[in-house]
């Protein structure tokens, strides 16, 4: 699938430069499954889980509560070992954490160091690549700018509000310039408004850097407004009911995209997923 | 602002002076042999601690116990922590642990004494045994609590090794650290002033021990007044320290309990 344009060398016809529009699968999960086994019980968290997901595209991963959404996202992350099957990450099986993975935790109180500033806490995992101390202030100074913190770098995370923290968390995310971020449940504990700006960020944040997004959530109309496809995940252990293409035209606005009809039928279509989740059809 | 610091200072400081005006005036007239006048204790403490004495034991005394403490804290935290961060090797340790932890170091003054002399290393070594317990065992504590999503954070990003456990491990048992810190560093007082009772011939417990032996009960006094004001110096000097390294602690707490 796709198109490429491929310039060959006119003599040998050695191809010295290809040009591919085709898309490349970025993550790539195949048959995962995990149960959590210990001496009293066995817990199927994820049944039988295949999906890919393409290089620079937004991805959502709703599901009902308990549905083994953070499972998934430990998988996928590294951190914990998948029972059977696997994960790819920019082509390489993932056995740790991949470098080229950010992950956003939901409980951005518990991800940040309150005892580095932000600026610190950003800054900090650039430090571990050897990065020069020039170029590391530049680029946290520009990805606290990206989320309009840049007046707050020498603050303490727990002197700034929820909405704030998970900025930071964001920030350091960017910072790390990864292939791929991953999000988990971010904006959960979040008033409306700060959640609204902070959708709209992420939005910004993936246009302008060209990032590969998964973004899991409980929140459906979150996931419709943000994604470009959403992944409807069963309740434990873990399959996927409905894979949902959002034909919503970039960019989307909080004030028009929200009272789109193609949104509400698409919100609908979610919804009866997310329904038939909780019921176990 | 001045103004809120001066009547801190004056709240703060009302009470001892409160006492020590009562005792001053009470003990004025004292003709019991064990309790002296105050005025008489303070001729001797002038004449003796702010002497020749405090070259010639406080310094001792304060040498030692730094030196015990430092060997304390630094033993203390390092073994601690690779205790707190693997559950199978705490397993192991922790009841022999507990066992060494409930033997009152005093009791081992006399096998020391046998064993290493009457030098300073004896003295040391009962500060040591005596302060590394309250250090280790919070360590362990402190390291055991860490976050497991601060935990996951490093992972993710990379953060390993020794970096870990600077930025990580470290800084976040710092404040269980630090308590294990202050109750080390009051035992390790305690221990310094029986190791010099037992066996010593200078610091602050030799000197009150030699005043008690001769009858000189005002500067034996004088002496137990200069130990209260040691004490309470190193407490304030902790304090400062505390401050700051935990001040990103106590500002959380702090807006915490606002809120």
């Amino acid at each position: 699938m796709g198109a490429s344009l491929v310039l060959r060398n006119a003599r040998f016809g050695k191809e010295i430069l290809k040009l591919t529009t085709q898309k490349n699968a970025m993550v790539s999960v195949d048959h995962l499954n995990k149960v959590y086994e210990s001496k009293e019980r066995r817990v199927e968290a994820i049944g039988d889980l295949s999906f890919e997901v393409n290089q620079g595209d937004f991805t959502c991963i709703v599901g009902p509560s308990g549905a083994g959404k953070t499972t998934l996202l430990k998988c996928l992350a590294g951190l914990l070992k998948p029972t059977a099957g696997s994960v790819r990450v920019n082509g390489r099986e993932v056995t740790e954490p991949p470098e080229e993975m950010a992950v956003v935790f939901q409980e951005y109180g518990r991800s940040l160091f309150p005892w580095k500033t932000v600026r610190e806490n950003v800054e900090l995992p650039l430090r571990e690549r050897n990065i020069p101390k020039v170029e590391r202030d530049r680029t946290v100074a520009a990805a606290l700018k990206s989320v309009e913190l840049d007046h707050v770098g020498d603050s303490y995370p727990w002197q700034l509000s929820g909405g704030m923290q998970q900025r930071v968390a964001i920030a350091r995310a960017v910072a790390y310039q990864p292939k791929v971020m991953v999000l988990d449940e971010p904006f959960a504990a979040v008033d409306a408004q700060t959640r609204a700006d902070l959708e709209d960020l992420m939005l910004h944040l993936w246009s302008e850097l060209g990032l590969t997004l998964i973004f899991v959530t409980h929140d459906i109309d979150e996931a419709v407004y943000l994604g470009q496809r959403v992944l409807v995940l069963s309740a434990s252990p873990t399959r996927i009911l409905d894979d949902v293409v959002i034909d919503i035209p970039s960019p989307r606005s909080q004030a028009k995209t929200r009272i789109e009809s193609r949104f509400a039928e698409l919100r609908t279509r979610v919804y009866a997923g997310i329904q038939r989740a909780k019921t176990g059809g | 602002m001045i103004l809120r610091a001066l009547r801190k200072l004056f709240v703060e400081l009302a009470l001892p002076a409160i006492l020590f005006t009562v005792l001053y005036l009470l003990s004025a007239n004292s003709t019991n042999f064990y309790f002296p006048a105050l005025s008489g204790v303070l001729k001797q403490f002038n004449a003796l601690w702010l002497g020749p004495r405090f070259f010639a034991d406080v310094l001792p005394s304060l040498e030692r116990l730094t030196a015990g403490y430092l060997i304390a804290c630094i033993s203390g935290i390092a073994l601690g922590i690779p205790i707190g961060m693997y559950a199978p090797l705490r397993r192991i340790l922790e009841p022999v642990l507990e066992f060494f932890r409930a033997i009152p170091p005093v009791a081992m003054i006399p096998l020391l004494i046998v064993s290493m002399g009457f030098g300073n290393s004896m003295k040391i070594t009962i500060i040591v045994a005596g302060s590394i317990w309250p250090i280790l065992l919070n360590t362990v504590e402190g390291v055991k609590a860490a976050d497991q999503v601060l935990s996951e954070t490093c992972q993710t990003y990379g953060i390993r090794g020794m970096a870990r456990l600077r930025h990580f491990i470290i800084p976040s048992a710092s404040p269980q650290i630090i308590v294990g810190m202050r109750l080390g560093l009051s035992i390790g007082i305690v221990l310094m002033v029986i190791s010099e009772m037992f066996a010593a011939l200078d610091g602050l417990g030799s000197a009150i021990i030699y005043f008690q032996r001769s009858y000189e009960i005002s500067q034996m006094w004088s002496g137990v007044l200069m130990l209260g004001i040691f004490g309470f110096s190193l407490s304030f000097i902790f304090r400062l320290f505390e401050k700051w390294a935990l001040h990103w602690y106590y500002g959380m707490r702090d807006l915490e309990r606002k809120s």
